[in-house]
């Protein structure tokens, strides 16, 4: 059994020049970010009643019988309540797509009040398909809404600014700046990613950002760790090499992680339900970009500013090589 | 450093038994949990509404709506009040927080401006001058709220909200309800289990503001209706929703003075509701009785008519009945209602989320159903990579782990929610990072030709500061989460900070402890998991 533990069969050291394709990195992931950005406005987000306000409920017969989206659709828009859906879902006890369930969603029109929108809908609701029972309810006015979105931005912008100011602080200046580049880069290919799945942005996703944030700082705090330690140790050996060094030397950790990170969430988006697969989805792609970005995008960009290795060095003696900032 | 210390084992022993002991209710039934004697921790997991089911109502005060309806009062004291001193008013104009009166002359507003003073009193019992009168220009009176009145009132309305809103919900039997404060001007409501929201929202919504007012009579009503309301007087709608009532605007006793509303019957035997006023209001109720008998008066409850019943004779207990058309169970919300006070200012619902039970323990099975197999695969994979004893000393780290984030949990009752779940097992995948981290440097330093003891060593020492480093990444990004998040989210963060902190404890502590125990009993001369030309 030389195959197992399986770790042994990894390669003992691997020479992958990570710094010489960076240029061509770089430019597929410019092109990513800037599609991202483009699809955040066109298509646009798809946003959740978290954010856009609105309602959404969940209206169930007994199993058997039918819920009639049509005759629902058509009684909720006497209400002029702007767009109302009808989706019909599986059941929940059952799982069965047996039309016996079905989500509804529609707005709450500004100067209305939402307790009394509400008891019109479910009167119009029964009028059209009988009794029902309603099992999830939300409903967010349109000025909470508002404030959940700015706050929920806010909290992303913050949470950069806070990782930019913690890697400033524990490392340098050009450190931080690529984990902050490598951030934006994660942040915005996952905004591009909920757009491309049409995933619904609610404030969970935001939780799910957030995460990824986290992730990807771990991530890069790992390899930045092992750049500074070897860039007191080989302080001849050119930056890029430096940083080829660094990444070859945390490879296996970060494949070991990532691919853990990567199936347990896969789990949770098969078996977690409805309710978690948007999030779970959003989480396991942010966690593959977070890997790529802190190989291809953090230690990169550090390059492009060049470290000032006499301050790293614990000796204080200044040391004259790879301060020229080679792109 | 990789040595049996006694203090690493007691401590991890302490961790372990604790731990237990706060996870241990979990495994019990609630009937089970409540028959533990006191000494024992009964807490369990503390779910969210998402899981357990329940209503969350986010309701916004409308203080400005309060506001204008105290000014309203306010004026209908001053025309009172300068009535009764028998100055005209030549015009009355409304401005924010009070009101400005021009007057004939300069003697008539001398005399105005004193009886306004009067009118305005002194300051209240917490020392707040509430009431100003000054003179604008020489025949312009301003009298209104002072501004430390008009600040108050928000901040007091709230308050008298969130104990309106505590005592009407109690009313409904509602188990465990949360009440609190959001922001300047909302109430969160928080009702678990299978509670109707429905009726949540109904008891919550009405104001149950209850006066007592004078029919204007001397009026027609039909004019009213045709637009040409007398300005001291106001165009209401009784309670079948189709009556129109013109009532003065004067309120003779308010739900204020009310001490105790009960269901009762009238003669025919009808459901009644049956009142009685405190001192202040059964002499209030006395006097405009007395001074009114023949005439009708209406009951109004949230600006609709009850009923209007005409004065026989001065009514001077101070108790009565109201007759209406309500059924039993109608008149029985509404005494509740008025038993719990009327809310200073209407409420608003702002948000809402409702969870069935159902819904609940199908979110819960899910979450439990993928937590297992996230669990089955970190520990395949890690048993797979490093073998049975790495592996497997990581997977007991992350069992310690599991146990310690429920005491954790538990202990806090922090609030566990769906979004809670998913960083629960996305920590079990960070968690192992640790042990991946400590595991690739004691390679590492194994490569670079050391012994095992020594890159073992040199594992923990060097792989350290790296964790500490990246979880408090992790940490900074809960910290915002649960600053800027709402519900569910908080939940999140609270989850993963927890997460951070037990799951740096447990695998680094018990990767730490068991392989010094392995290096003392098994004395290996290499590491198995270095790479395969290392060992050979």
């Amino acid at each position: 059994m030389t195959w197992w533990p399986l770790i042994r069969i990894l390669p003992q050291k691997t020479n992958l020049h990570f710094v010489k394709y960076a240029r061509y990195a770089a430019v597929i992931s410019v092109v990513l970010c800037v599609a991202s950005i483009v699809a955040c406005f066109y298509p646009g987000l798809n946003m959740g009643i978290d954010f856009r306000g609105g309602a959404s409920m969940e209206v169930a017969k007994p199993a058997g019988q039918v819920v009639d989206l049509e005759a629902v659709r058509s009684s909720v828009s006497e209400l002029n309540l702007g767009d109302v859906g009808v989706q019909g879902i599986a059941r929940r006890d059952t799982n069965a797509n047996d039309g016996s369930t079905a989500i509804l969603r529609f707005q709450v029109p500004e100067g209305r009040d939402q307790t009394q929108v509400v008891q019109q809908v479910e009167q119009a609701v029964s009028t059209a398909v009988g009794q029902v029972t309603y099992s999830g309810v939300s409903v967010v006015g349109s000025k909470v809404s508002g404030e959940l979105f700015t706050s929920g931005l806010m909290a992303l912008g913050l949470a950069i600014v806070l990782m930019f100011a913690y890697i400033w602080f524990r490392f340098e200046p050009q450190f931080g700046f690529g984990a902050v580049a490598g951030l934006l880069h994660d942040v915005i290919l996952t905004f591009g990613l909920i757009v491309l799945f049409r995933l619904e942005f609610s404030l969970n996703m935001v939780a799910a950002i957030l995460t990824v944030i986290g992730y990807s700082m771990n991530d890069t705090v790992v390899v930045f760790d092992r750049l500074r330690e070897n860039l007191r140790k080989y302080k001849t050996m050119p930056l890029r090499d430096v940083i080829d060094l660094s990444l070859n030397e945390t490879l296996s950790r970060t494949i070991i992680t990532g691919v853990t990170a990567v199936m347990v969430l896969g789990a949770l988006a098969v078996f977690g339900g409805e309710a978690l697969f948007g999030f779970s989805i959003a989480l396991m792609f942010g966690i593959i970009i977070g890997t790529y970005s802190s190989i291809y995008v953090g230690a990169p960009i550090i390059l492009l500013w060049g470290v000032k290795r006499g301050e790293l060095a614990d000796d204080a003696k200044p040391v004259k090589l790879g301060m020229a900032s080679r792109p | 450093m990789i040595q049996l210390s006694r203090w690493k084992v007691i401590l991890l022993s302490v961790s372990l038994v604790l731990g237990l002991l706060f996870a241990f209710p979990n495994a019990l039934s609630p009937a089970q949990r409540d028959a533990l004697p006191g000494f024992v921790p009964k807490g369990a997991l503390n779910l969210g509404l998402d899981l357990q089911g329940g209503s969350y109502l986010l309701l916004e005060v409308d203080t400005d709506a309060m506001r204008v309806k105290r000014v309203d009062n306010l004026v209908e004291d001053v025309r009172v009040t300068l009535r009764e001193a028998q100055i005209n008013i030549n015009a009355l104009q409304r401005e924010q927080g009070g009101v400005v009166i021009s007057l004939a002359s300069n003697e008539q507003a001398n005399a105005a401006f004193t009886a306004l003073r009067t009118l305005a009193g002194g300051a209240n019992q917490q020392g707040v001058q509430e009431r100003t009168v000054s003179r604008v220009g020489g025949d312009r009176i301003r009298y209104g709220f002072t501004q430390a009145a008009l600040d108050g009132m928000g901040a007091t309305a709230v308050d008298q909200s969130i104990e309106v809103v505590r005592r009407r919900i109690d009313s409904l039997g509602t188990r465990e309800p949360s009440i609190t404060r959001q922001g300047a001007d909302r109430i969160v409501v928080q009702a678990p289990g299978e509670s109707d929201p429905t009726a949540l929202e109904r008891v919550i919504g009405q104001t149950a503001q209850l006066t007592f007012q004078m029919v204007d009579s001397e009026n027609s009503v039909q004019d009213a209706v045709a637009g040409r309301v007398p300005p001291d007087s106001q165009l209401l709608i009784g309670d079948d929703g189709v009556t129109p009532y013109l009532v003065k605007r004067r309120v003779l006793v308010s739900g204020e003075n009310l001490t105790r509303a009960s269901v009762d019957a009238d003669q025919s035997g009808r459901p009644a509701i049956g009142f009685r006023f405190d001192g202040v209001g059964a002499r209030r109720f006395g006097e405009a009785t007395a001074a009114n008998i023949g005439k009708p008066f209406a009951i109004i409850l949230d600006g609709k008519v009850i009923s209007a019943p005409r004065i026989n004779g001065a009514i001077t207990g101070g108790s009565g009945i109201i007759e209406g058309q309500f059924s039993i169970a109608e008149a029985s919300e509404m005494v509740n209602l008025l038993n719990g006070g009327a809310l200073p200012a209407p409420l608003r619902v702002e948000e809402r989320r409702v969870v069935t039970a159902e819904l609940g323990a199908d979110a819960v099975a899910a979450g439990a159903l993928s937590t297992l197999i996230g669990f089955i695969i970190i520990v395949a994979f890690m048993i797979l990579a490093y073998g049975f004893l790495f592996g497997g000393v990581s997977v007991l780290g992350l069992i310690l782990n599991g146990i310690l984030i429920v005491a954790a949990m538990s202990l806090t009752q922090a609030t566990l929610t769906l979004p809670g779940i998913a960083g629960l097992v996305l920590t079990f995948a960070v968690a192992v990072d640790a042990n991946v981290l400590i595991y690739e440097r004691m390679r590492d330093e194994a490569r670079s030709g050391r012994s095992v003891i020594a890159s073992m060593d040199a594992g923990f020492n060097k792989a350290m500061g790296t964790i500490i480093d990246a979880n408090l990444t992790t940490l900074v990004a809960a910290g915002i989460m649960f600053v800027f998040g709402a519900g569910p989210v908080r939940g999140f963060a609270w989850t993963l900070t927890i997460g951070v902190f037990t799951s740096m404890f447990s695998s680094v502590l018990v990767a730490q402890v068991l392989l010094a125990y392995w290096l003392k009993v098994a004395k290996p001369k290499k590491l198995p998991i270095a790479d395969a030309e290392t060992v050979r």
